[in-house]
This record gives C-alpha cells, structure tokens and sequence, in this order.
C-alpha cells in the first residue's frame, strides 16, 4: 500500500475535524436519550436542524466528507469506538439502551435493503417480512436448546432468504418497478399468513428466548460493583458488533466487481450486459445477499424484544424502511444510520407524534426528497482506493 | 487461421410488418475496418444489434471465428470478443471514469463472492493493474483526463463521454469493435483526432477488427479498407468507398431516385 502523504501545507491532522462531528453526535445521542421533557427534545430537535443547516451552507460537509475520505479507517473506527462508549454510559437505562440497539438493527435492516434499492435498483417493499421472518425464526428454534444461538441469527437470514426465492421469478423477468409491485403482495401475503397460522401463534404471536452466547444467557443483566446496569447492554454491544460486520461487508460489496456490477445494473441493463455483466446473477445475489441481512437483523430484533405479533411486520414496518434508505440517501451507509435514528427515535422522544407517526414520515420523506433529493447524506463515488490520494 | 472473421449469413430482422434487415450477408476478415453506411433507418445500428444480441434476429445465421453465434445473449457474445459503442453514448453517469472503464474488463475480473467480499488479494492486484490500463488508455484518447480518472463521467462534455466509451469498450482487449456514430456531435478535427486515436490503440495490438457506423464520409473514405451500402435492410452495395460512391444505386438511396 503506497499512502501518499498530503503536502505539509494542509493541517497536520487533517482528520480533526470529522473526529470533532464523530464525538459532538455521540454527546448529541447521549443528551437526546436523556432528554425526557417534551421543549427539551424540541430545543434538540432545533438544534439539530440549524447545526446541520450551517453546516451545509458553509461548506462544513463538504470538508468533513472530503477529511473522512482521506483517513477512513481511523474515523470509523473512531465512530465505533464512541458508540460503544455511548452504550456503556447509558449502561443503566433500560429505555435508552433498547432505543440504541432498535436503531442499530434498523441500520443493518437498511444496508440490506441498500444492497437491493441503492445498488442494484430493485425496490423491495416486503422488508419488514423479511425482517419478521428472521424473529420467527429466532422465535421457533429458540426453543430447541441444542443449537447455538449465534447459529439461530444466520438461521433467520437463510429462511428469509429462503422464502424470497419465489420472488426471483419477477425479479428476473422484469425489468423497472415491475417487480416491486409484486413485494407489495408478498408482504400483504406474509403478515396474512402468520395470522392464520396457529403454530406460529395467530395474530397473538410467540414469544422468543433470549439470546445466550458461551453460556450467557442476555436476559441477565451484567453485575459491575454497585452499579445498575440494564439487560439491554448486551443486545446493544451484539447489535454494535453486528453493525459494524454488516458495514464493513456492506463497504467491501460497495468496492468490489460486483458492488460494480450492481452499479452498473442499476443505472443501464443493457449496456451492462454487452461488457459481459450478468444482469439476473447480479440481481439474484444483491436481492438474496439484502433479505440475508434483513432476516439476521429481525432475529436478533425478536430476541431482544422477546415477543413478536405479526401486527409488527406490515406494509406500514416495510415502508418505514424504505423510507430510511430514501431519507438516508440512496447507497450510502451513514446517511442509513442518520435516518434510521431520526425515524425510530422521533416517534419515540416526542410521545405526542406516536399517533402521527406515518405522517411524519411521510412529510419527512417529501421534504427531503423537494430540498435534498438524493437524501440527507448523499452517496459517493466509488472509492476503490481508500486511504490513498492520488490526484487533488 | 482462415475464413472470415465474422459472417452474417442470409440474416432477416422484422419489427412487426417493419423488415428491419431484409437477407443481409456480409464478412469481415480478421484486422479488416468495414465501413457500414447508408441513409437513416437503413439496418445499420439493427445489424449491431443483433450481432450483440441485444436482438435475437428472425432467420438467418451468424458466425464468428468459425462459430455460430446467432441469437447468443450479450454476455456470450462480449465473452467472444465482441464489443460495442452506442449511437446514443451509454455511460453509467454518476459513476467515474474509472468505474465506466472498468464495467468493460468484466472478462478479466474475479467474480466469485468469496474473492470480492473476504479474500481480497486478488481483487487489490487488479485493482492496482487495471488503474494503470485504464489510465494509460485514457492518456491516448484524452490525455488530459488520465488525472481526473476519479471524475464523474456526468460532469464530461458529449465529446469526452464518447471518448470514456471507446476506452470502455477497448480495455478488455476484444477482437472485434462495433462503432456506432463515433463522430456524432463532433467537429472535423475532433474527429480526426478520434480516428488517429483509435487507429494508434490498433496498431499496438494484434490485429483488431473494426466495424464503424458513420455518416461522416470523410472519416468511412480514410480508415475503412471496404464499405457496405445498406438501404431499407437490404445491401445495395459493396466496394472499397471510391467504388461504391460511385455506384448509381447509392447515389439514388442517398439523393433520391430521379
């Protein structure tokens, strides 16, 4: 790796900067956790918007996109590293802790659908089925004590993506949004389905064991000394853990041939098939590869919530994600994790938007689509060579 | 080896009551440049077309180095050493220049999901190999855009896109190149140049065939060795380009009969 250094007139620390946003979002996350009256999650709220509002005008996003480009690893790394502070300080908040660890499955929920929807153009409107078909499965196997549990989390994405098979047919046929007409239907179907099932308990749902891993059962909350620490730190830290494999994959899909391909899939069929690109090979794995990720990401969602209804998989759950990969911007990874924490968190800070809540988003969506059409963290170029500057 | 390189035998394509290509037999030899011609709507871009297998053709056959290719799929077809440009430019906008050229090198890359996600080895090696061919490529047709090899190919005036196309089209090393219009849009000395550039990336391989679309005559009289007349799908004639300017048929399919 040749890393070609920056000429010494620019700062030394280049990076300072993202560093500064890293940390100022996670003391933000922290104060709006904490925040319980509703004027001081509004004052938050405001602030947020004017923050990011000049922070645009001036040219700050730009810079800081531009800095966290030039030295990715160490910002990332940076970024996990506050998040997990974030999760150990709020450790004894029940409430705070499953906000963080809802967000964070969210977020890796919506890389899966960006593998599909911003890379390779299929919309998926059956997400929350695949996410649900995860917790069931975590629900059922959870049960057989003989298996791992690690195991039950690749388990419930095997089974959604198992029983997204049949939508490759569409898939593969059509071309444009043909197919996602048909992921409506098959998210109706789904939720449907589990209603009538009696073994997977009707319209009342099953409960779901708790996660173990090497004997330790998640439903016990760790014991430091004298402090208070909430169950919800080990969901949180899996769900963190979880996060950051699914970006990495998610970024080294983004810089492969194939994260290419699906590029180029997406933006122009036929000309990718005359330079030999396998448009149905390249659908069928970004499809597969997403509801893969969305089923993991709902097996540990059902554990940690311990109980699962078919009410909480529904067109309304699949559209709410959707909207997160819209809001966030299309492809782009950080832009997910913002959107996602808007769109769990808002509902869920300010009490009185609970009833409102699909209306909210919706506004939100049109909102950002009208001043920011390609979301509110745009995706980049193709950055196959990170850490390196080759040109000014 | 002998025979011809690539063989339309007897190849009909009908759009409904349209006959788009009506009988058309033509060869091209190996490091031939043909020159396709003739008014619009003539069968020009359909006979691209169905080479590429973007059409399946409705009867006759097509060969190449000696196989039958007709109705292959495009990917088949690329995998041959066939590769195209496009009337209309088709670059992938927001992606870079890079990114464009490397769509046209799928041959060559790993594919395998293990080789692209976990084990990357093999993928920084190419990576590190294909930046230099496709920088170097760029340098020949447009020498100031080897820098910006990280620019979006959105932001590139029509004349560079055209440019970008051809690089993407030649990066693989293909045995045969379909051009499509390449001047369209451009001055006469742009094109000029263009044509240099293209002749230049020949003359360093071995042997690459040319079948180039143009209404431009001036660019068909100087680089072709042979042209073809199409008129409403069918050849009316065929020559070097002194011959078949001066053919009376041609004349009537480009002015008008009478």
């Amino acid at each position: 790796m040749t890393d070609i250094s920056l000429p010494q007139s620019q700062l030394s620390r280049p990076w300072i900067s993202a560093a500064a946003v890293i940390v100022a979002a996670g003391l933000y996350s922290w104060a709006l956790l904490m925040a319980e009256e509703t004027w001081q999650v509004l004052s938050l709220l405001v602030l947020a918007v004017v923050a990011t509002g000049v922070a645009i005008k001036t040219g700050f996003v730009r810079r800081v996109e531009r800095d966290w480009a030039a030295s990715e690893t160490r910002l990332n790394r940076l970024a996990f590293a506050v998040l997990i502070g974030l999760i150990l300080v709020l450790s004894g908040s029940h409430f705070a802790l499953l906000m963080i660890s809802t967000v964070l499955l969210y977020f890796v929920a919506s890389l899966g659908l960006n593998i599909q929807f911003g890379f390779t153009g299929l919309v998926n409107f059956a997400g929350a089925a695949f996410f649900g078909a995860g917790a069931y499965t975590a629900a059922v196997l959870g049960n057989v004590a003989e298996i791992p549990p690690l195991l039950i989390l690749l388990a419930g994405g095997i089974v959604a993506m198992a029983i997204s098979l049949p939508l490759l047919i569409p898939i593969v046929r059509t071309t444009g949004h043909y197919a996602a007409v048909v992921t409506i239907a098959f998210g109706v179907l789904f939720r449907t389905f589990l209603e009538v099932n009696e073994i997977l308990g009707g319209p009342q749902g099953l409960m779901v064991n708790s996660m173990k891993l090497f004997g330790w059962d998640f439903f016990n909350a760790p014991s430091l000394g004298n402090l208070e620490i909430s169950f919800y730190v080990n969901y949180a830290l899996l769900a963190a853990g979880l996060a950051a494999l699914v970006f990495v994959l998610f970024r080294r899909l983004e810089r492969s041939w194939i994260g290419l391909h699906m590029d180029a899939v997406r933006l122009d069929e036929t000309a990718a098939a005359c330079f030999g690109i396998s448009v149905k090979r390249t659908k069928i794995l970004a499809f597969l590869l997403g509801n893969v990720i969305l089923g993991v990401s709902g097996a540990l969602y059902g554990m940690m919530i311990s109980f699962i209804a078919p009410a909480s998989f529904t067109f309304s759950d699949s559209l709410l994600l959707v909207s997160i990969v819209l809001l966030g911007g299309l492809g782009s990874p950080w832009g997910g994790a913002i959107a996602a924490a808007i769109v769990v968190l808002l509902p869920e800070k300010l009490q009185l938007l609970q009833e409102y809540r699909f209306l909210l988003f919706s506004i939100l969506v049109m909102l950002v689509l009208l001043f920011r059409p390609e979301g509110i963290l745009p995706r980049h170029l193709r950055n196959f060579f990170p850490n390196r500057r080759t040109d000014a | 080896m002998t025979g011809p390189l690539l063989e339309f035998r007897n190849v009909v394509k009908r759009f409904g009551g349209v006959t788009a290509l009506d009988d058309f037999s033509m060869t091209l030899d190996q490091s031939e440049i043909l020159g396709l011609i003739g008014p619009n709507g003539s069968g020009k871009t359909t006979s691209f077309n169905v080479l590429t297998g973007i059409y399946g053709p409705t009867g006759g056959q097509v060969f190449f180095e000696g196989q039958e290719i007709t109705g292959a799929d495009p990917r088949a077809v690329y995998e041959a050493g066939i590769v195209r440009t496009f009337q209309r430019s088709r670059l992938c906008l927001p992606l870079s220049i890079y990114d464009n050229i490397m769509i046209g090198d799928t041959s060559r890359l790993v594919r395998g999901l293990w080789s692209n996600l976990i084990s990357r080895r093999g993928l920084q090696e190419q990576l590190d190999m294909t930046r230099r061919q496709a920088r170097d490529l760029v340098a020949t047709f447009s020498g100031h855009l080897a820098d910006r090899m990280d620019q979006p190919v959105g932001t590139l005036p029509m004349i560079e896109r055209r440019r970008i196309e051809i690089c993407r089209a030649l990066i693989s090393g293909p045995r045969l190149l379909l051009l499509d219009e390449p001047s369209a849009g451009m001055t006469h000395d742009e094109t000029h140049q263009l044509m240099d550039d293209i002749l230049d990336v020949r003359a360093r391989g071995e042997g690459l065939s040319i079948i180039i679309v143009e209404h431009e005559m001036g660019v068909i009289e100087r680089i072709t060795d042979r042209c073809i007349v199409l008129s409403y799908g069918r050849k009316i004639a065929e020559g070097t380009y002194a011959e078949v300017a001066a053919d009376s048929e041609v004349q009537n399919a480009y002015l008008g009969a009478d």
